[in-house]
């Protein structure tokens, strides 16, 4: 029971995450919904699981059995995961309202889902990845669906579920095959048996097929066709939290497996990972350019970001875990302010997302354009904003790991992804307003998490080592 | 006692059986028990690889591979009802509002 | 190592050559009386009064998909009632905190009205 007892004390954020979930879950069976008093305990209780992950950044000791890690590595991403979730819920309180469906269940999935994605970074064994896969995926698959009475949020959702589930068989063959031939689900045993069986091909096709697994959750080509329906169809502030927290939690499993078992040693995992960060970098952002829905964009744009911090870990050295995981905080800042924004646009019936109903934002709107601009300069990667030191430090580390020609493609694939991102802001400060355009009151809590959002991004630019101090204090 | 190749061959029959089933079939409830035929092909090789090993973790995996292929069959079937109700078709093809 | 199964590979073939020959012995010998009350639903019950392919009310997927979930829970509790004395006291409160979560959904979906029938 003693050894309980400190695994417990040292899991504290998922327990608070967890009790927080049951709090509300109670809430709102016992009086009918009641969607303001549980949003605001859910608030409370992510960001306090926030805290008490930021408090403890030491070194990783295994708890539970060797099930999970719990220190430095999985708190960051824990953080990063409750802040998100936070942010995720203060854009969705006033959208579900605007949308005449704020119910309490959605927080209830939303902090399930933040858990799952907590397990994934903490997991020390590929079952707990699959269990944390699992808990999120289904958790967001309800989610996209949320607004059940409407065609695109339905088949939003048929579609991520039937292709998740598709992924997670994938998932789980990869991990039965790799059990297989090392003999054991441990991440860390793995490691130790992975000399014996790097060159075995029951253990290269099981890792084959546990990246295509994860592949498919960070959205990277080939496996992105579900994105662009899935964050169109689903309602707003729910597509930012998939694209960020799905994605940085997808990220943390690459991490955790592919780094951690593979080492920095050349081998053909990597020149794999290479290539899908090519590809998804170019494919994302061609068909990006195209676009004229707005989260249609950002759903590109978001495979394209994934292939950026994919050179990161194609790179497979120490530099290039510093950069994926500096970019994946700042990213997660970027898009859910972006997405936070158009939600707060966006009218009934999915109307007021096309890019010409931002003409002229900058008059009607000045404070949440300027952010958009924020947030769009710094998808796009312009100095001195936070985005352009993420994609700096992960081409460096490609460039270090003597992967020039990934590098030369990311540069020209962003430079690619500067024109939809400047179109929108063209948009938004050199056009006429159209005659028909309703204007929208934005409540004061969305535009100062907007601010907030938009602050942070300009600070992390600004002042970069402050997360990469973070970072390298975490993995070493 | 029975080769573990033999369960190895049968698994991964099974599971391009279902990968194929995915792929080639309209209609998203047949999509669905592809799906779950994949998961168990899984379950079969896991089963294998651990009596072979003579280690208890595979199995336990299996559990957990048991209880969410259960909860994702609970919240798919919701998603499939939800969409029926709503366009009272369930054939993939016909789905089509948002560019597949 | 086949061997071992020849019994039960002559006992599938000897079941499934009894079941074709005696369906098939039944449609060449016997009688063939073809009128239309012979093709009615039941022969000398009632008449059907609608289609059988009836819709199903929600109210069934809603408890099949309960059942599925609260149902699948046991696989969890059965190794662990085997090795119940093995785990002691602990593994008694990680089952409990395991059912008490259970049980707070079972609540949630009571609550909201989910095993109503009417």
């Amino acid at each position: 029971m003693d050894v309980y007892i400190s695994d417990i004390l040292l899991n504290a954020p998922f327990e608070i995450v967890v009790l927080t979930a049951l709090i509300v879950l109670v809430l709102e069976s016992t009086r009918g919904t009641r969607p303001n008093i549980s949003s605001w305990t859910s608030i409370g209780g992510l960001s306090l699981a926030a805290v008490a992950a930021l408090t403890n950044l030491g070194a990783s000791v295994e708890t539970f059995g060797g099930m999970l890690q719990s220190g430095g590595f999985a708190n960051y991403y824990g953080a990063l995961f409750c802040i998100s979730a936070v942010m995720t819920i203060l854009f969705s309180r006033n959208y579900f309202e605007r949308q005449n469906y704020h119910r309490g269940e959605a927080y209830i999935l939303l902090l399930f889902a933040t858990l799952g994605m907590m397990v994934i970074a903490a997991s020390n064994d590929l079952i707990m990845i699959f269990l944390g896969i699992e808990l999120m995926s289904i958790c967001l698959y309800v989610l996209a669906g949320l607004f059940r009475h409407r065609d695109r949020s339905n088949e939003a959702s048929l579609k991520y579920f039937l292709l998740g589930a598709f992924a997670t068989g994938f998932l789980l063959y990869g991990i039965a095959l790799i059990y297989g031939s090392t003999g054991t689900t441990n991440i860390a045993s793995i490691r130790t048996a992975f000399p014996h069986v790097s060159h075995d091909l029951l253990f290269l096709t099981g890792s084959g097929l546990l990246l295509a697994g994860f592949a498919f959750k960070i959205a990277a080509v080939p496996f992105h066709m579900w994105a662009p329906d899935v964050y169109e169809g689903s309602p707003t502030p729910i597509s930012g939290f998939m694209s960020t927290g799905a994605k940085a939690a997808a990220f943390a499993a690459l991490i955790a497996v592919f780094s951690r078992v593979f080492g920095p040693s050349e081998n053909a995992v990597h020149q794999i990972i290479a290539l899908i960060a090519a590809a998804s970098m170019i494919a994302g952002n061609v068909v990006a350019l195209a676009q004229s829905n707005l989260k249609r964009l950002l759903a590109y744009s978001s495979i394209a970001h994934a292939g950026y911090m994919l050179v990161g870990l194609a790179a497979g050295t120490a530099d290039g875990q510093i950069g994926v995981m500096y970019y994946l905080a700042v990213y997660a800042l970027m898009n859910l302010g972006a997405f936070g924004i158009i939600g707060a646009l966006e009218t009934e019936n999915d109307q007021n997302l096309q890019m010409d109903d931002y003409a002229g934002l900058s008059e009607r709107e000045p404070v949440l354009a300027a952010c958009m601009a924020v947030f769009l300069f710094g998808l796009a990667g312009f100095p001195p904003l936070a985005g352009f030191f993420g994609k700096y430090y992960v081409f460096l580390a490609a460039v270090k790991a003597r992967l020039l020609w990934l590098a030369v493609i990311g540069v020209l694939a962003s430079l690619m992804s500067a024109y939809y991102y400047l179109r929108i802001i063209v948009f938004m400060y050199f056009e006429k307003t159209k005659a028909e355009s309703v204007p929208i009151s934005v409540p004061m809590s969305v535009r100062w998490t907007v601010i907030f959002c938009a602050v942070l991004v300009l600070l992390f630019g600004l002042f970069p080592s402050v997360i990469v101090q973070t970072v390298l204090r975490v993995l070493f | 006692m029975i080769p573990l190749q033999y369960y190895l061959i049968v698994s991964a029959v099974m599971f391009v059986i279902g990968a194929v089933g995915v792929i080639t079939r309209r209609n998203a409830l047949v999509v669905f028990m592809a799906i779950e035929l994949m998961l168990n092909s899984v379950n079969l090789t896991l089963v294998g690889f651990s009596a072979f090993l003579g280690d208890a973790s595979g199995q336990i995996l299996v559990f957990f591979v048991m209880t969410v292929a259960a909860a994702e069959a609970a919240i798919g079937l919701a998603i499939i009802i939800a969409l029926f109700r709503k366009k009272l078709t369930v054939n993939l093809d016909e789905i089509n509002i948002l560019k597949w | 190592m086949l061997e071992n199964y020849t019994p039960i590979f002559l006992m599938i073939g000897v079941a499934m050559a009894f079941g074709i020959v005696m369906s098939k012995v039944n449609e060449i010998l016997g009688p063939k009386r073809r009128n239309s009350d012979k093709y009615s639903t039941y022969e000398s019950g009632m008449e059907p009064l609608r289609s059988t392919r009836e819709r199903f009310s929600i109210k069934y997927y809603m408890v099949a998909m309960l059942f599925i979930v609260f149902d699948i829970e046991i696989v969890f509790m059965y190794p662990w009632a085997v090795t119940y004395k093995h785990l002691g006291f602990s593994g008694f409160i990680v089952m409990a905190s395991f059912i008490f979560v259970l049980l707070l959904g079972y609540y949630f979906v009571w609550k909201k009205g989910a095993l109503e029938w009417d």
